[in-house]
């Protein structure tokens, strides 16, 4: 019975990592591209992990297992948003598909660079660099 | 609500120390069992919110886990299969999350599912930049999201 549940874990673990660095060369533009890669990363490091607790029945395995993927679930989505938006403030551009973009021309208004995680107060001329940037082109 | 919970974990150390077998589902059985015990001792109370609130969260593990496995196979298919059929766009989403607890969950959440990815957060922390990779329309998306994820994310915060 755990022999199958955890083949079964490991070989969809597996194979979600395998479609995200498939996902890396096909995808057309960079969003896309960081979309796939980063959760289906976080999800086969995760199935493999769980996979190894369940393998051990030892308790230093599985609590190193456990604060492994808390931070991973912390760590990952943070780290991809951060650079989704330097992404966008350089000027990345968008796949030739993509339907909307409600967020062009919304940093010049009443929505600016500073959201509510960690950025300090050095930042503060980055973006403007890049909000010109964006304007001249 | 929290001595609730510190009185659930105690009772699962002891039950853990009692039987004398460090496992994990010994562990978790023993916190079935205090929460049990928990809920016969307190069902008087005024205050059950406790009650309420665990097997919700359960409940949310589950619908999140679903989801995420449901939009892993579509973008799996996408990956592999030669034609693209996604149509990415990036949506204004308002928020109806205030504190900056709820907000981070939020969008912790929102990035985890496989197919959207935030951008960026405004500044007076009212809307959020989504990058959606299928987008048939942003209405949908949006009224989905809203009575989907963040209700029941809400829920349990509040």
């Amino acid at each position: 019975m755990i022999d199958i549940v955890l083949a079964l874990l490991s070989t969809v673990g597996a194979l979600s990592i395998l479609f995200a660095s498939i996902g890396i060369l096909r995808m057309p533009d960079f969003y896309l591209r960081l979309s796939v890669t980063v959760k289906a990363s976080t999800l086969g490091v995760g199935l493999l992990l769980i996979c190894a607790a369940i393998m051990f029945p030892d308790v230093s395995v599985t609590t190193k297992a456990i604060a492994i993927i808390f931070f991973l679930i912390i760590t990952a989505p943070i780290g991809a948003h951060m650079i989704g938006r330097a992404a966008y403030f350089t000027g990345t551009p968008l796949w030739k598909g993509t339907i909307v973009d409600e967020l062009a021309g919304m940093y010049n208004e009443e929505t600016h660079e500073l959201d509510s995680e960690d950025d300090d107060d050095e930042d503060d001329d980055t973006p403007n660099i890049a909000k010109t940037e964006e304007e001249t082109e | 609500m929290i001595k609730n919970f510190l009185m659930n974990l105690l009772l699962s150390a002891i039950w853990v120390a009692l039987t004398g077998s460090l496992y994990y589902t010994n562990f978790l059985f023993g916190f079935m069992l205090g929460f049990f015990i928990l809920w016969i001792m307190n069902r008087n109370e005024a205050d059950q919110r406790y009650f309420y609130r665990v097997p919700k969260i359960i409940s949310f593990a589950f619908y999140f886990l679903y989801e995420i496995i449901k939009a892993n196979v579509q973008v799996a298919f996408d990956v592999i299969t030669p034609k693209y059929f996604f149509k990415p766009g990036i949506v204004k989403y308002p928020m109806s999350a205030r504190t900056d607890f709820e907000i981070n969950l939020l969008s912790t959440m929102i990035s985890l599912t496989p197919g959207t990815l935030i951008v960026d957060i405004s500044d007076d922390k009212k809307t959020i930049y989504i990058h959606v990779m299928y987008l048939t329309d942003p209405e949908t998306f949006v009224r989905q999201t809203q009575t989907g994820l963040e209700r029941r994310l809400l829920a349990i915060l509040r």
